[in-house]
């Protein structure tokens, strides 16, 4: 069943146009790879899904609803996460307020005064998140541009999964991590995938591709171009795609 | 103290430099008949927090832009125009009394909803809109007064600004209320949070699903509201709708809030510490006043005070990532 359903999707920047209607399905659970050359249009396809832009043309429907016409929050709403490669965190603000950002639970103060973030569940289950991650961060409170570039990762992750997404897009999740960051990145990956949370996965490194997605999307100058099953498939192909050398 | 300090994001050097500047005033001050020093006396310092009302709200409103990485520089001409056109309402027109609050706040507000919308819709830089508005509004005022004063306010009016329940001016009540208020609302509500993560890095913002452009429109019209209230009592204080209030008040409030701690590129602000970056202000141009010190260097120490704050935080961040 997809949980994700694009068709013909089209997105222009002024004069130039980077998506010429793009049609993919994502299954629940699943973990698609999706690779293609510098400019093929991989990010301007994820920010189209998450809505940071709207599309000209196509349909983007998701869990059996059309989104198309939905903004960022919503459809952050119904369960599409994207954590980015610059990762979007808020450097001068805590740990806890970053994950929390935009969805800050409230409660009233003294029982009347309304919208009091509740700061102390915030803090909580920030860090039971964070546990159950199995990060270890000084603090919750401390500002995310105090940390390492890993573990800033993992705070982008935490956020991304606090809030039972059913899709999760990352852009580029281990290109900035030392090896044994990226094995935990990936171990991750699976374990959301046991959970059945579907996974869109963006890298130029085929080898983690590899590893972790079951299915391979070819992105070149904004066309799908191959769409092949991990077992049927191998590494020198799917570059072949990329650099166009199959026509 | 000092967790409390941390826990309001109000810096212990904002508070200790206040201290310092005050101590300093009561040595230098000259003294009364009866041996006290001038600047230590209760009415002295009734003064000082009557003088810095009106410019502390607008702080207020500069603080909420500028964490959210905005500047508005139109402060003070719509503090003006906000003057003018509570007065004209009521003065001019003879409508009710109550539309001098109406006209004021409203004039304030739109102003800023007019900066807000042109920076938001129009993706024009707010340093621009803003100091076109700043010749716009005070423009505006001139032609509304015809360049004179609007004399002569209602006594509901004049309350708010003359007189002295408990024997505390009215608009130290306004000022804490705002204060309070707008303390609340930037450190513990979401669109608090929001505005501070708006500031510290858009891309954050909008990627978590908030609504940036609304954002960015509201904080405007917020500063305008400011300026609004502090035309309201401004013209309360002195029974006439100003048409030149508040010139060069946009210095006073832009350097409150960032000697307060407000980060002036954004990500952080702290309304108490700009309510003490306004006592600041305060203390500095009374000492100077009773120092006698002319108000051409008055003007001068300010400014200086602006740049310094600037400098000394950017020599304190470089510090920080160079360790």
């Amino acid at each position: 069943m997809s949980i994700l359903e694009l068709s013909g999707v089209e997105k222009s920047f002024g004069a130039v146009q980077v998506l010429h209607g793009v049609d993919l399905n994502v299954d629940a659970g699943e973990v698609l790879g999706l690779v293609g050359d510098n400019g093929a249009g991989k990010s301007t396809l994820m920010k189209s899904i998450t809505g940071v832009y709207s599309t000209d043309k196509g349909n983007i429907s998701f869990d059996g609803t059309d989104v198309t016409r939905l903004d960022p929050g919503q459809r952050r709403e119904m369960g599409i996460e994207m954590i980015y490669q610059d990762l979007a965190l808020a450097a001068q603000q805590d740990v806890a307020n970053n994950i929390f950002l935009g969805r800050e639970p409230t409660k009233r103060m003294f029982g009347f005064i309304p919208s009091f973030v509740d700061k102390k569940r915030i803090d909580r289950q920030a860090q039971e998140m964070l546990d159950r991650l199995g990060v270890h961060v000084p603090s919750v409170h401390i500002p995310v541009g105090m940390l390492s570039g890993g573990q800033q990762q993992t705070i982008a992750i935490a956020r991304a999964l606090t809030f039972k997404p059913k899709l999760v897009i990352m852009d580029e999740p281990t290109a900035a991590l030392a090896v044994r960051e990226v094995e935990s990145v990936l171990k991750l990956i699976e374990q959301m995938r046991a959970e059945g949370i579907a996974t869109i996965l963006i890298s130029h490194r085929l080898n983690d591709v590899f590893e972790a997605c079951g299915r391979i999307v070819v992105l070149r100058r904004g066309n799908v171009i191959a769409d092949l099953r991990r077992d049927e498939t191998d590494m020198a192909e799917v570059v072949s795609y990329i650099v166009g050398a199959h026509g | 103290m000092l967790k409390l300090l941390e826990r309001t994001h109000v810096r212990p050097e904002s508070l200790a430099v206040l201290v310092g500047l005050a101590v300093v005033m009561a040595i230098l001050s000259p003294v009364t008949g009866s041996g006290v020093r001038v600047f230590l006396t209760a009415n002295n310092f009734f003064n000082i927090i009557l003088a810095s009302a009106t410019f502390g709200i607008l702080a207020i409103g500069a603080t909420y832009v500028i964490s959210a990485a905005g500047i508005d520089l139109s402060l003070g001409s719509v503090l003006g125009l906000a003057s003018v056109s509570g007065a004209a309402l009521v003065v001019t027109l003879e409508w009710p009394w109550y539309f001098a609050i109406i006209g004021s706040l409203g004039a304030g507000a739109a102003a800023g909803a007019v900066n807000g919308y042109i920076i938001t819709r129009g993706h024009v830089p707010a340093f621009i809109v803003t100091l076109g508005m700043l010749g716009i509004a005070r423009g505006l005022a001139l032609i509304i007064s015809d360049g004179r004063g609007i004399y002569g306010l209602p006594p509901e009016i004049l309350f708010l600004g003359q007189a002295r329940p408990w024997g505390i001016p009215t608009p130290v009540f306004i000022l804490v209320a705002v204060a309070l208020v707008a303390h609340y609302i930037l450190a513990h509500t979401p669109f608090g949070h929001h505005t501070l993560a708006l500031g510290d890095n858009e891309n954050s913002a909008r990627a978590t699903g908030i609504n940036v452009r609304r954002q960015r429109m509201m904080l405007y019209t917020i500063s305008g509201l400011m300026a609004g209230i502090a035309g309201l009592i401004f013209t309360a204080r002195v029974n006439t709708g100003d048409p030149t209030a508040g010139l060069s008040y946009e210095l006073l409030a832009i350097t409150a809030a960032i000697i307060g701690g407000t980060n002036l590129f954004g990500g952080r602000g702290s309304i108490l510490g700009t309510m003490i970056g306004a006592l600041i202000m305060g203390v500095l141009q009374n000492g100077l006043n009773l120092m006698a010190v002319q108000a051409y260097y008055q003007q001068m120490a300010i400014g200086a005070v602006l740049i310094a704050a600037v400098w000394l935080d950017q020599i304190r961040t470089r510090g920080r990532t160079l360790q």
